[in-house]
């Protein structure tokens, strides 16, 4: 028998199912591997105990016959969900040895269903960047190193997930997107990313950066294991107000591999003048693997694609600066003294957040201030319909929209973080869907020249996860990607 | 428009951020290049567009006005980095 910390979570559900091994010695195989794994930076806090406690309740429900739909998978949370007496910090020390009072809902959801919690992943700090660089703990390095040896940036925010699934530190990892926050990690480490519709998943519990465009999806190792995760993360949820009251579907039944007839809309706009030839390919591959697989390849126009990043641009900075407000000193995180009020407050904001935070408040403000609201939040919002309605007129002519993930590979460590807009570029194609609420998957399509992992992006109507995951898995079977990092963290 | 250094300071006390002197130049370029970027949108034609507010269209749900949480100011104040008794406790607001 292969490695446990080899299988992927339907794999690993069905070897505890099956009895050919215990939820114990599946954690403990994680734990151990967690623990060899400081050099990727990818946990923020490990809670081993917790996991071995969690895992032996798992064991006597498979015993009993109680088990959850998740029972005994070990897993790694983002540490931007709140979990109820574990240290919570969305990577900012603003918010210094926070501990929740009270679990977010989607995580409750995943313990209700059995999983086993290995520890708190590393993110940018507030999910606001897309290299995992702007995190109080440091930088991630991708589990993939670049051609001489140098250590690439596993994407972000959610960039501990990503890398913690493609190193196989936890069967399946949870992430949240606000701009490509999960699709552009999975993409650029090898994995599957999966942005559910807005008021899919609660928000409730989660850091909010950006309410209107945050959802929380899972990063795992194949789409079916993404299925299954959205089973579990997926609810109703009356504390959070733009939760959409709607049954959650049976995901993994959805994965019929059949797609004939099923029509893929290639939106013309997507194909950028600075986009590497290698990216060029790998679309028009999956166009042919799509087609050959039965598919009606449709041409359709998104029209107002490049104003999606100037109008995420007021309107995240916006949220986020009315959002980040809650962090003054007085009820929770890391105070600063201050001479009076109004100075602890300058203080405590000043030391605890990082520069990427402090831009992105600072432009929200901006755009939110007397005499520019209407010029550029309200304008934003306009755009923002403008974009919506290009998809609507697009579902009109197709059933699902292929495009790449991302303009580029992992780039290295430190190559973008000096210059805030160009960083702002690798979530060209993945900002769209947040803007019009959509989901958006991410999938594992091939190597770059330098063996770096390439992703293409398919992206559904609003509730249409089931569909978007056939396809999915129809595109992961063609791909065949099975390249896995080479393990130089653990030596 | 351009962000100069006297905006920026408006903006970070608007903003409750703390900036020495010496953070505002970097700050007044960054801000201007990222508002010169989304100075794009005055290109879109807006007129008639109705704003955008969120993707979904819920209702504002309803509840029974009654009491449904509550009963534990400990818990809220665990985290609190300076508490008094059953309140936050700040520095001084009025003299």
């Amino acid at each position: 028998m292969s490695k446990l910390t080899d299988l992927n979570l339907a794999q690993a559900r069905d070897g505890l199912a099956s009895k050919a091994f215990s939820a114990t010695e599946l954690t403990q195989a994680h734990i151990e591997r967690v623990e060899a794994s400081d050099k990727l930076n990818a946990y923020v806090l490990k809670t081993p105990e917790k996991a071995m406690d969690m895992a032996k309740a798992s064991d006597a429900k498979l015993a009993d016959g109680t088990a959850g739909p998740l029972e005994g998978l070990p897993i790694g949370v983002k540490d931007l969900f709140c979990t109820q007496g574990i240290r919570t910090t969305a990577s900012s020390k603003i918010l210094g040895e926070f501990i929740p009072p009270y679990e977010s809902t989607v995580t409750q959801n995943l313990w209700n269903d059995g999983a086993v919690l290995l520890g708190k992943l590393n993110n940018d700090e507030f999910a606001m960047g897309s290299s995992n660089e702007t995190s109080c703990f440091g930088p991630v390095n991708n589990p993939y190193q670049g051609a001489n040896g140098e250590n690439l940036v596993p994407g972000g925010s959610s960039g501990g997930s990503s890398a913690a699934v493609a190193a196989r530190l936890g069967v399946a990892a949870t992430a949240t997107d606000t701009g490509g926050s999960i699709r552009q990690p999975a993409a650029f480490t090898g994995t599957v990313g999966l942005k559910p519709t807005y008021g899919r998943c609660s928000r409730w519990g989660v850091v909010a950066f950006a309410s209107s465009l945050d959802q929380a999806g899972p990063i795992t190792q194949t789409v079916r294991d993404a299925a299954i995760m959205l089973g579990s993360m997926a609810s109703f949820d009356s504390r959070d107000t733009t939760s959409v009251e709607r049954d959650v579907p049976n995901y993994e039944a959805a994965l019929t591999g059949d797609i004939k007839g099923l029509r893929v809309g290639i939106p013309k706009e997507y194909r950028v003048d600075t986009m590497p030839s290698e990216i060029e390919a790998l679309w028009q591959q999956g166009i042919d693997w799509l087609r050959d697989a039965g598919a009606e390849i449709v041409d359709v126009s998104l029209p107002h694609t490049k104003y999606a990043l100037p109008a995420y641009y007021i309107i995240a900075p916006a949220e986020a600066s009315s959002n980040l407000a809650r962090y003054d000193g007085v009820r929770y995180g890391a105070r600063q003294a201050g001479v009076d009020i109004d100075d602890m407050y300058a203080n405590t904001r000043a030391a605890g957040f990082g520069d990427e935070v402090k831009r992105r408040v600072m432009v929200g403000t901006y755009a939110l201030s007397a005499g520019y609201y209407d010029a550029y939040y309200v304008k934003a919002l306009q755009v923002r319909r403008l974009i919506a309605q290009d998809f609507n007129q697009a579902y009109e002519k197709c059933d699902v929209l292929l495009t790449p993930t991302t303009p580029s590979a992992a780039f290295a460590v430190g190559k973008k973080v000096e210059d805030p807009l160009e960083m702002y570029l690798n979530d060209v194609f993945t900002v769209t869907v947040n803007l019009a609420g959509l989901p958006g998957l991410s999938v594992p399509a091939g190597l770059d020249a330098n063996g770096l992992p390439l992703g293409l992006q398919l992206i559904g109507r609003a509730f249409g996860e089931e569909q978007l995951l056939r396809v999915g898995e129809v595109l992961e079977t063609a791909a065949g990607f099975t390249t896995r990092p080479k393990e130089w963290w653990s030596a | 428009m351009s962000v100069d250094e006297k905006t920026v300071r408006r903006i970070a006390t608007l903003a409750r951020i703390g900036l020495s002197e010496a953070e505002v130049p970097a700050l007044a370029k960054e801000l201007n290049a990222i508002i010169g970027f989304v100075e794009q949108l005055s290109e879109v034609d807006t007129t008639g567009v109705q704003p955008f507010t969120s993707p979904v269209e819920n209702k504002m749900r309803r509840r029974e006005d009654v009491v449904s949480d509550g009963g534990y100011a400990q818990d809220v104040l665990a985290n609190a980095p300076e508490k008094d008794d059953e309140y936050f406790a700040v520095p001084k607001v009025v003299d």
